[in-house]
């Protein structure tokens, strides 16, 4: 198996961080990953990250959810077993729409909320007992990491890194 | 600072005129005598006889739910006899009301249950045709009072429709101040020109409330001859315990009560915004506090204005929503002013420093607050009905067979359509989607005004014509020019403001700024 170098960049506030991913960027090296302790606003504009599909998604599953409300009320209360409770209306499904709403609302946001975070999951491969991937437990706390693929350029990456206000630079082999 | 353009006070004025002549000419157009009335009416007959030839029920059926509507306009009222004697269904008393003028008390008693199922399943041509004669009678007196009320009901429409929108812009505006809003307050000056039309719709209200206190409409039910009175033909037992609420003098002295409220923290409030323009931070903390003070009165005085001033119309009705019900109508609608007039005045080049992100926001709670009026209306009609106690389904079925095309529009113009165009965070920063669904939006909440007001005072005799029109016309004229003079009085941002900066540097991280860098 072929191994590559990366370079661990190390920063402490998040403004120098950001400054340092733009200078990069500028640069054009490409940065592999940003490690930080919390949401840094900005953050994905400055690393040209393409926006996020998820609410798409949340509205498609909520549509899913409402049609599964209205199949299900459909149904169970006027096509299977059509009996007169307490004189509602259940010669059709409009007739006693009024009924089923709290149902399909509940439904939209079940599907739409549920299914979303399940997405969010799959998609940042997130489940019980997964191993943490985590190059640098300080990263979880009070340090931002950046990880830069190394093809050949250490030294003239270094010493751009250091001018960024880096407060510790590494190189890693990393598998 | 704004000037105020010659072209857009031409336009003003020419509405305020243009509707001015037309209420004059609806007024004008309103059948003087039961003559005339019965005239409009035999036309509007053979006009149903050509659609409804080949159906035998059809005179019946329209017979019947034109005696359902009377009971709301109550120019005839129940006979103490028949309150008392049966608490089952409202609609069987109030349709019995028709027929105890005519018939004695105790055939009335008997013929109870058969015309209940007239008004419930619309069929029983046998008894109605035993009362055709005289029922054609008073269908016709009936109809003369809603002929007569129309011109007054459209112009309390848009009246109404005007005055609440400009003082839930004020309510906002309070809310902005009370809140801290740090994003808003570069749009205070448009929110507190938009407030200037709160004196001029005031006043028009105050004149049209003195009016009505003078019997000049018979847009209150409950106001007319002889409810209080057991020995009146009009006598109405159920008014008759609301009696201490529902009163002219007290009626007319709360009414007088909101508007001062109202006209005295938007005089106050706008005179200390000016005032806080030299930075004085005890200013900005005393403005503060009175829209603190003013936010509990309104509330307040929101809730006893729809009860006075709106469901009063259907005095046997009663519902504990309304009132936040037509605060959700109002906020709606108000939100959707402020994003137009913002819009407008940035287009134009008076807002530079509006961006994006303060357009976004707007549409943020216009869509927000269109949901939020969609879940008090289903949820003052599904608890409605849902139990269907007559007393209070009534007020539904006469909307739902009278008004079934702007009643159900409402819905689809009011909730389907702005969140479907207003749910997708790029298009709330854009102008002219915004404006789209506002319109839409504006719309819609006229018609759901319309539909409060209409059925109790003109029952079945609506129409979307000339009155209707040149109510909306007049005041939209007068809010122009109250609008924008009052924009032209003061610097459009509203220096001295502590949270000016962070307004101005407003940003949210979520959208694309387009095409306004060029403005800064």
């Amino acid at each position: 198996m072929s191994t590559s170098k990366v370079i661990h960049a190390f920063y402490n506030d998040d403004d120098i961080l950001m400054d340092a991913v733009k200078k990069i960027k500028g640069e054009h090296h490409h940065i592999e990953e940003v490690f930080c302790p919390f949401p840094v606003h900005g953050l994905d504009k400055a690393l040209g990250l393409a926006p996020t599909r998820l609410a798409i998604t949340a509205f498609f599953y909520g549509i899913t959810g409402l049609c599964f409300a209205i199949w299900m009320t459909n149904y169970m209360m006027i096509q299977d077993w059509p009996q007169d409770i307490g004189g509602k209306p259940n010669f059709s499904w409009f007739a006693n729409m009024p009924a089923f709403v709290p149902i399909m609302f509940e439904l939209t946001v079940f599907f739409a909320a549920h299914l979303m975070v399940i997405t969010f999951y799959m998609r940042s491969r997130i489940w019980p007992f997964k191993e943490a991937e985590n190059p640098d437990p300080r990263t979880t706390d009070d340090h931002f990491l950046m990880e830069i693929p190394v093809n050949g350029n250490e030294e003239e990456l270094k010493a751009l890194l250091e001018t960024t206000g880096a407060v510790e630079i590494n190189i890693v082999d990393k598998h | 600072m704004y000037q105020f353009s010659g072209k857009l006070k031409i336009l003003a004025i020419a509405l305020m005129i243009l509707g001015a002549l037309g209420t004059v000419a609806s007024f004008m157009s309103a059948p003087k005598t039961l003559e005339d009335a019965k005239e409009i009416l035999a036309k509007q007959n053979a006009h149903h006889g050509e659609h409804e030839a080949a159906d035998s029920h059809g005179e019946e059926k329209a017979h019947a739910e034109e005696v359902k509507t009377e009971a709301h306009a109550k120019v005839e009222k129940h006979a103490a006899e028949a309150h008392g004697a049966d608490s089952t269904a409202v609609h069987t008393e109030e349709h019995k009301a028709d027929s105890t003028n005519v018939h004695a008390v105790d055939t009335a008693h008997t013929e109870k249950r058969t015309e209940k199922h007239v008004a419930v399943t619309v069929a029983h041509n046998d008894t109605i045709k035993a009362h055709a004669d005289n029922h054609e009678e008073e269908h016709a007196i009936h109809a003369f009072h809603q002929m007569q009320n129309r011109p007054w009901a459209a112009f309390f429409v848009a009246l109404m429709f005007f005055l609440g929108v400009t003082l839930l812009v004020l309510a906002f505006y309070a809310i902005q101040r009370v809140a801290q809003a740090g994003w808003s307050v570069v749009l205070f000056r448009v929110m507190e020109a938009i407030t200037a039309n709160l004196h001029y719709v005031s006043v028009i209200m105050l004149v049209f409330l003195i009016l009505t206190f003078m019997h000049m409409n018979h847009l209150f039910p409950w106001m007319n001859e002889g409810v209080f009175d057991p020995q009146s033909p009009n006598y109405d037992p159920v008014v008759d315990g609301k009696k201490w609420f529902l009163n002219t003098p007290g009626w007319l002295i709360r009414s007088i009560f909101y508007l001062t409220v109202w006209n005295v923290y938007r005089f106050v409030i706008r005179k200390g915004s000016i005032a806080q323009e030299n930075g004085d931070l005890k200013l900005h903390k005393r403005n503060y506090n009175i829209s603190v003070v003013f936010l509990f009165l309104f509330l307040i005085t929101e809730s006893m204005m729809s009860w006075d001033w709106i469901m009063g119309i259907d005095p046997h009705w009663f519902s504990t929503l309304f009132g936040w019900y037509v605060l959700a109508t109002f906020l709606v609608s108000a939100l959707t002013v402020i994003a137009f007039v913002t819009i407008y005045l940035r287009a134009k080049g008076h807002l530079p420093f509006v961006n994006d992100s303060h357009i976004h926001d707007l549409a943020k709670y216009m869509f927000g607050f269109s949901v939020f009026w969609t879940y008090l209306w289903f949820a003052q009609f599904m608890l409605i009905w849902y139990a269907d106690i007559p007393e209070e389904t009534t007020y539904f079925l006469l909307r739902f067979n009278e008004y079934k095309v702007p009643f159900l529009a409402m819905v689809v113009m009011n909730f389907i359509f702005p969140i479907l165009l207003l749910i997708n965070s790029d298009f709330k920063s854009v102008p002219w989607f915004v404006t789209i669904g506002g319109v839409v939006i504006l719309a819609g909440h006229y018609l759901d005004l319309f539909v409060m007001i209409m059925p109790g005072t003109v029952g079945a005799q609506y129409g979307f014509g000339i009155g209707e029109i040149s109510g909306i016309l007049f005041f939209l004229g007068l809010f122009i020019y109250a609008t924008f003079s009052a924009f032209a009085k003061a610097n459009p941002l509203a220096k001295g403001n502590p949270f000016l900066h962070e307004s101005e540097t407003h940003h949210y991280y979520n959208i694309e700024h387009r095409g306004e860098d060029s403005n800064h």
